[in-house]
């Protein structure tokens, strides 16, 4: 019997970048690059900078580094998924947040600490490739 | 708009509440809307406006028989009838229309003719939240809590006290779905939903419409209720996706649409006899208070643990109970008004003595939009 699976994402010209970046092993963000602007990074993708509404912006490779920033554990479980599971929300050290799961750590309220170092880590999922978080330095 | 130009002089929720098997959305939305008319003495030819979410502005004007002149399908979620009732008003004014119709049907329990939820796997939400796992709201309107907690001291038992209080404003009213009284202790000992959401911090899921309908001012004295005038509105919208909020322990979309109503009514808090906060969750109330200004940043959890919010405090909050206990469809920012409307006619269950100004404040998607109606039974 074929497991059901996880929702994939379906990019979109606008994001493409962002996906092929996480094949890649990169986590892109982008950013203004118009000199006037205060040019901070910003996500979701799109293309033009949501301070200014310039379309001079640029793509670059963030450090993958953040903190756990808010998260639940969640017990009813989505397609493919298996409960429980923290579904986190985590803080780039470049700025922008964006929604993971936090792997190889306990999915426990004593285990995740609110404002612990996470880093980015690969998960092929097939067709695309998700950015997951650890902590930071290898497993807790 | 101009604070007390338009009221509200029809107002009614379908005639059964919570469990409704036989009847589909639009069949919903048209036996409140049936009723709503019925409250004040009209047939649908006399309706010449229309707004709803849920089911389309065409679909309800047709199925009820009416030819509007102006329409209104915004569809924000759950606060949209907040912003049909702001736009209604901007309307009458304007001279679009004369008499508007906003309906609410939803068949979110039995699921008769109801469509699937979910974002579109292309959306920014498909495609930077939903692969993460939330599985409907209950595990994404929360996701900001643990946030709050840390940054406040906002403990588990005063999230807790949120449904304990409801519950006890669900007890006076006979239409609530839960009734029974609850504890601290019963609340963290359901079960778990959304670590640190239990079952019994998560509202409702049942079958249930409302009807508004709202006319000039100067038309309403000749009406057979008694004239509810709008006297202060406002809306915003912020993001789709929880992840993206500017900051997790505050709505910008709540602060934005509680400023302009306080503003346009000219009123300040100390003059608000009652106060609705949708609560789709049990953190909705806190950010609530704090982000309309009843109450400062992080002092909202210990204002409803002393009692403030509950019957006999000093600011009656959800006196009908609340998604939490009386009924939640999906979109229950109708329900909130519904009550504001009963109080403030003087003919709520739970009826806070006096009441004359009431706020009814409803949000949007997951913190994703806000309306604000500010009411009154005096016309200013």
């Amino acid at each position: 019997m074929s497991q059901p699976r996880k929702p994939l994402p379906s990019p979109t010209p606008e994001t493409q970048h962002f996906w092929d970046g996480t094949k890649a092993g990169e986590l892109r963000l982008q950013r203004c690059a118009e000199p006037a602007c205060n040019r901070a990074p910003y996500f979701p993708p799109r293309p033009f900078c949501p301070a200014c509404g310039s379309r001079k912006v640029e793509v670059f490779a963030a450090t993958g580094r953040g903190t756990l920033h808010s998260y639940v554990i969640n017990h009813r479980p989505a397609p493919g998924f298996e409960a429980p599971y923290a579904i986190a929300v985590v803080k780039l050290d470049e700025g922008p947040r964006l929604m993971t799961n936090i792997v190889d750590i306990e999915q426990t309220p004593e285990a995740l600490v609110i404002d612990m170092p996470l880093e980015v880590t690969f998960h092929d999922a097939g067709e695309v490739t998700l950015p997951y978080f650890r902590p930071a330095g290898g497993a807790a | 708009m101009k604070p007390g130009s338009v009221a509200i002089v029809g107002a009614a929720e379908t005639t059964e509440m919570g469990l409704i098997p036989d009847l589909s959305v639009i069949g919903l939305h048209a036996d409140a809307a049936l009723n709503a008319l019925a409250d004040c003495g009209l047939k649908p030819s006399d309706i010449d406006g229309v707004a709803t979410a849920g089911a389309s502005p065409t679909e309800t004007a047709h199925y009820l028989g009416i030819t509007p002149t102006w329409v209104d399908g915004t569809a924000v979620g759950g606060c949209s009838f907040m912003l049909h009732v702001r736009h209604a008003a901007a309307a009458i004014n304007e001279g679009l229309c004369s008499t508007v119709l906003i309906t609410h049907g939803e068949s979110g329990r039995s699921r008769v003719g109801a469509g699937r939820w979910g974002p579109a796997p292309a959306s920014l939400q498909g495609q930077f939240e939903t692969p993460f796992g939330p599985s409907g709201p209950p595990s994404t309107f929360t996701v900001p809590v643990l946030r709050y907690m840390q940054d406040f001291g906002l403990t588990h038992e005063q999230l807790a006290m949120v449904a304990v209080v409801q519950r006890e404003w669900a007890g006076m009213n006979p239409r609530a779905s839960f009734r029974d009284p609850i504890t601290v202790d019963d609340v963290l000992n359901s079960r778990m939903i959304a670590y640190p959401f239990h079952l019994l911090e998560c509202c409702l899921v049942t079958d249930g419409g409302g009807a508004l309908i709202m006319t000039s001012a100067d038309r309403a004295k000749d009406f057979p209720t008694k004239p509810v005038y709008i006297i202060g509105t406002g809306e915003s919208v912020e993001t789709p996706m929880i992840s993206q909020m500017e900051d997790l322990t505050t709505s910008k979309a709540f602060r934005v649409s509680g400023k302009k109503a306080f503003a346009e009514a000219g009123i300040s808090h100390a003059d608000v006899d009652h106060l609705m906060i949708y609560d789709a969750f049990a953190h909705l109330p806190i950010y609530g208070l704090e982000d309309l200004g009843f109450v400062g940043r992080g002092e909202a959890g210990a204002f409803i643990w002393e009692g403030n919010s509950r019957p006999g405090g000093k600011l009656p909050l959800n006196t009908n109970g609340g998604g939490l206990s009386y009924m939640h469809s999906g979109m229950y920012g109708m329900y909130a008004l519904q009550e504001s409307v009963r109080q403030v006619r003087g003919i709520a269950p739970a009826q806070v003595p006096g009441a004359k100004i009431s706020v009814c404040h409803g949000v949007g998607g997951m913190f994703g939009a806000a309306g604000t109606i500010i009411m009154s039974n005096e016309r200013p």
